[in-house]
């Protein structure tokens, strides 16, 4: 298909429109057309992906209204620019956004009723907007299509329960202070290079010697700084936990995976693509103090999702600390750290869905994810849990899922970058995220209470009626969307050479180190 | 020396030097037979137990049978190897048959197709809940063992390695209560802890840095490669090994043994006393004959140090088994005394040694789970937990107490049961290494597996004073009866006909 790039967004941006107007005569008709446009949507990013891989630069360009590159800088006009990194995690965004489409029915209908058009409209301008980012090839369209994002993201999480809307207060005053330190940051590469086509930007750094200029760095550290605001970088995180729990499930099923996964790759693309390597690594103090700020963000958010007594709250605090790996793979200034965190934003996109799908099902059934609430679950529904604790495997970085994979890269990179502090901390959270998953399987399947007290009378009772263990899984459109994603994330694991095969190829361009020798 | 034993005339001369490497997927068929039986018992479910029964014994038969299929082969001198995926581009997911790993399925699995007999008794006898979940994770751990044994490389191994380590974990906990959870807790606190915090760096370091990064960690063609390290990196790498396969129980990592002994008896006479705990013991062998190797350990410094490290084991964990009244935890801490030796024997570095530690796990395998067959028998027959309780149970229960008999003094090492062979090549590995002490420690231990091992059966037999709650007591049913007497009878075949063994363990004569 000749323009595959453009029917990734000609689908959703289609697809909301069309929510809209048939959503006014018959509201059933949103969910089928919002899977429909994902599926042509997921289909044209595979295209995407498939093209990228075979061409010869392993890039793809689109030019919105027919602009040439010809000129020096780079001309003024819209650019999406595929290359293997874009490509890749376009496709993960879009893959989790079909398989949560597909889910989406019962709840949306069940927590948001009469709202579906609205909600399947913001869903698909949502899809758009994460798509774009990663896509496109002009800084000043990325801050637009953040803002999309981020907009339907309020409307997404404002659109649930009262409470929803003092989350989204919050989460709406950061996401702004965010975008409009990385539209300021912008500002300064537009003074200062004349452009602001992504790869026009670097050239003009390379060429110019602009390294050691004083507004370049803080260009760098404002765009950095608003990036990591809208990642809920420790301890920029506050927004994120009410924010996600307080929305409506399908909404927390769509954002947790994503949202911060795709700032994460902004973070790479600007730092890889736009600053460049050399200047972002050598010319800044990042490296040396952001490996530090990452060991505090990760013992802090797994402290926190220690102390945690509800999945989704759990779940929320361990996204904090996920970022802090990904960005301490990028930070730690190594090859192998790299591979790891873009590897880790494919597969903890996975994962997070995996669980979010999970503690949905468990709290349409169970009526609470609160840890008390959870005996005899495992009786009850077994599928669910099987799935949910996949993902948990997967977050705990236990083979064959692809946590393993992404974490034995990350762990490398901190190994051959002789960043220790980094190792150390990856090993110290895995261990809490033992703790964490074990105890949910411990609260599943005992017949004990958290204080230690036996319930039931032995013998596998679990002081429970016969009615609250009987085998009733949730509906099949829910489940099925949930056993998808456990198989992704095997499959993910499986094929993870495939995977880390492209993520070196991208990375082939980019000089990077590839640590010392022992 | 080994003229003492009867049959090393028959032992064909091979050349083990140059084997010859066949294709064949029977190591995938032994591998995924409980997996299919697994699918068979979820199935057959809680209702038909008869039938969810016959699909363990079926997985458990027609997985012995793959597996002693191979045995003429290996003893022919070949070796077979089938691939199932590549995990990363320089290291396949590789089944490889060798001696040592087809010893150690072989026990793994005959003693599967015994335990599950005896599990048909104790279960039902106890009417235990969630059988089928029972059966279900027993089988899963069984393929895991298959694929440690089978596994040709780290990283292959490392995966069956942490599956093994979950999916025992419903076992560990299968009675649900207070206790089960703090076992539970116990158990995966130090087996994750250990593959996850000292493991996964040590492979990831390996990987990385060997043959700038293309090594696959193989252990026929990978051997001693690990020598290009500094002399300060080997030996720290050799104690991440040592220490981060915690399945070995290896003091200061061997609490998780006692603790997982909440578990129902099958569990801890199949997995803790064969299963689990040799995978852990046969991974370290790994480490030292396959990675390091032998050349690289004896130019190694410090190396003694593993060797106190695994006597200090040894002796400390018999003297606590000495103060333990509760029988499963006195075999406990016996198994890892007896863990202790098959590591000693590996880190001893010489080929006798080494071979005298596969044969341990081989020999120990069939005289604990005898002793914990037994320790099952007595729960399920008279409820009774404690060595104190069994004054005169020896005339009740005869075939119970004289098989826990003889498992003791197969442990024990006394000719002509099976623990002798192993203790004695162990003795003659240290000896190659003018390690004169070990031979002492190994003297010393074996005269504490007398004093904690005997009185069981001594006060069972001798002390015979009739008590009331004695009176209506006889044998466990005959599905627990005759798989301790099969065991019993294996330690004494193990001696007698251990030439096979000692061929697949390695030992040239």
């Amino acid at each position: 298909m000749e323009n595959a790039i453009a029917w990734i967004f000609i689908f959703p941006l289609f697809g909301a429109v069309a929510c809209t107007l048939v959503g006014m005569y018959n509201r059933k008709w949103c969910h089928p057309i919002s899977v429909l446009s994902m599926i042509g949507a997921t289909w044209a990013g595979v295209e995407t992906l498939i093209k990228v891989m075979n061409s010869k630069s392993h890039e793809l360009s689109y030019l919105l209204g027919g602009w040439t590159l010809d000129q020096y800088p780079r001309g003024v006009g819209i650019e999406f620019r595929a290359d293997l990194l874009g490509a890749l995690i376009t496709l993960v965004v879009l893959g989790v956004g079909l398989i949560v489409s597909l889910y989406s029915k019962i709840p949306v209908e069940e927590e948001t009723p009469g709202k579906e058009s609205l909600f399947f409209t913001l869903f698909l301008l949502q899809i758009t907007g994460l798509a774009g980012i990663t896509l496109t090839g002009d800084a000043f369209n990325l801050y637009v299509l953040i803002e999309v994002a981020a907009l339907t993201g309020y409307g997404l999480i404002a659109i649930g329960s009262n409470r929803a809307a003092a989350a989204t207060f919050n989460y709406v005053i950061l996401g702004t202070i965010g975008a409009s330190l990385y539209l300021l940051g912008v500002g300064y590469l537009y003074i200062k290079t004349g452009t602001l086509n992504m790869v026009g930007i670097r050239e003009v750094i390379e060429a110019n010697a602009l390294a050691d200029s004083p507004s370049m760095q803080v260009a760098f550290i404002l765009v950095g700084l608003g990036i990591l605001i809208k990642m809920a970088f420790f301890p920029f995180h506050a927004w994120l936990p009410n924010a996600y729990c307080n929305a409506p499930t399908t909404t927390s099923c769509l954002l947790a995976p994503l949202v911060t996964k795709v700032m994460i790759y902004v973070m790479i693309r600007m730092v890889l693509t736009v600053f460049g390597v050399d200047f972002s690594f050598e010319s800044t103090l990042w490296t040396k103090f952001l490996p530090w700020l990452v060991v505090l963000a990760i013992v802090c958010a797994a402290v926190m999702a220690l102390a945690q007594r509800e999945i989704k709250k759990m779940l929320s605090y361990l996204i904090v600390a996920e970022v802090g790996y990904m960005i301490g793979g990028l930070w730690i200034y190594n090859y192998y750290g790299l591979i790891g965190s873009i590897f880790h934003i494919i597969s903890d996109a996975c994962m997070t869905l995996c669980l979010f799908l999970g503690a949905g099902l468990i709290l349409r059934k169970a009526r609470t994810t609160h840890f008390d609430g959870l005996r005899g679950l495992f009786a009850k529904m077994p599928l669910t849990t099987s799935g949910f604790f996949i993902g948990g495997f997967s977050i705990i970085g236990l083979p064959p899922t692809c946590g393993f994979f992404s974490k034995w890269y990350l762990i490398t990179g901190g190994m051959v970058s002789g960043r220790w502090e980094y190792l150390i901390v990856l090993l110290f959270s895995t261990m809490v995220m033992v703790v964490l998953f074990f105890r949910l399987i411990e609260r599943m399947h005992l017949a004990v209470s958290e204080n230690g007290e036996n319930l039931g009378h032995g013998h596998g009772d679990l002081g429970l009626t016969e009615e609250q263990t009987k085998f009733e899984e949730g509906p099949l459109s829910m489940l099925i969307p949930l056993l998808l994603a456990a198989a992704v994330v095997l499959v993910i694991g499986v094929y993870n050479q495939d995977i880390s095969t492209q993520i070196e190829h991208f990375l082939a361009d980019y000089d990077l180190p590839r640590g010392i020798e022992p | 020396m080994s003229a003492a034993l009867p049959v090393e005339q028959m032992i064909p001369a091979v050349d083990l030097m140059a084997p010859l490497i066949l294709t064949d997927v029977r190591p995938l068929v032994a591998l995924l037979t409980p997996l299919i039986g697994l699918l068979g018992i979820v199935w057959a479910g809680e209702r038909r137990s008869d039938l969810r029964e016959f699909f363990t014994f079926a997985a458990a038969i027609i997985q012995a049978g793959v597996v002693l299929s191979m045995v003429p082969l290996l003893l022919n001198g070949a070796i077979i190897e089938f691939q199932i995926w590549q995990i990363f581009t320089h290291v396949p997911m590789l089944l490889r048959v060798d001696g040592p790993g087809l010893l150690f399925a072989c026990v793994a699995s005959i003693l599967w197709i015994v335990t599950t007999l005896y599990s048909v008794g104790y279960m039902r006898g106890l009417h235990e809940h969630a059988q089928t979940r029972f059966y279900s994770f027993f089988a899963l751990s069984l393929s895991a063992t298959m694929g440690v044994a089978f596994s040709s490389n780290m990283l292959t191994i490392y995966f069956f390695y942490e599956m093994l380590s979950v999916s025992t974990f419903p076992l560990v906990t299968h009675m649900q209560d207070k206790e089960a959870r703090t076992g539970g807790r116990t158990y995966l606190g130090y087996l994750l802890f250990t593959s996850l915090c000292l493991l996964l760096p040590a492979l990831s370091l390996c990987y990385v840095w060997l043959d700038d990064g293309q090594a696959a960690m193989d252990f026929l063609t990978d051997t001693g490669k690990i020598g290009e390290f500094s002399q300060s990196v080997q030996i720290f790498l050799l104690l991440l090994f040592t220490f981060g396969f915690a399945k070995a129980g290896l003091m200061p990592f061997h609490s998780w043994l006692p603790g997982a002994m909440v578990a129902p008896t099958p569990v801890s006479a199949l997995l803790h006393a064969v299963a689990v705990v040799k995978v852990g013991v046969f991974c370290v062998y790994r480490i030292y004959s396959d990675i390091f190797g032998t050349e690289v350990l004896q130019r190694m410094d410090g190396e003694d140090w593993l060797i106190g490290i695994a006597c200090a084991t040894i002796l400390i964990s018999s003297f606590i088994a000495l103060s333990q009244d509760n029988l499963k935890r006195r075999l406990a801490f016996s198994t890892i005394g007896q863990l202790g030796y098959v590591v000693l024997g590996a880190t001893l570095a010489t080929e006798r040694g080494m071979g005298g530690s596969v044969l341990h796990i081989a020999m120990h395998a069939c005289g604990k789970i005898t002793l914990f067959f037994c320790a099952g028998a007595i729960f399920v027959a008279s409820g009774k937990k404690y060595v104190s309780q069994l004054r005169g149970l020896g005339r009740k229960m005869p075939i119970t107490m004289g098989a826990f008999m003889i498992g003791s003094l197969s442990v024990i090492g006394l000719p002509p049961l099976g623990g002798f062979v192993s203790k004695w090549y162990l003795a003659l590995g240290a000896l190659d290494r003018d390690a004169m002490w070990v031979v002492v420690v190994l003297l010393i231990s074996s005269l504490l597996n007398i004093f904690y091992l005997l009185p069981v059966a001594v006060t069972a037999f001798f002390q015979t004073e009739e008590t009331e709650e004695n009176s209506g007591l006889k044998e466990a049913p005959m599905a627990c009866v005759v798989p301790l007497a099969f065991t019993a009878i294996g330690c004494f075949a193990l001696f007698f006909f251990s030439g096979p063994l000692l061929l697949l363990a390695g030992i040239s004569q």
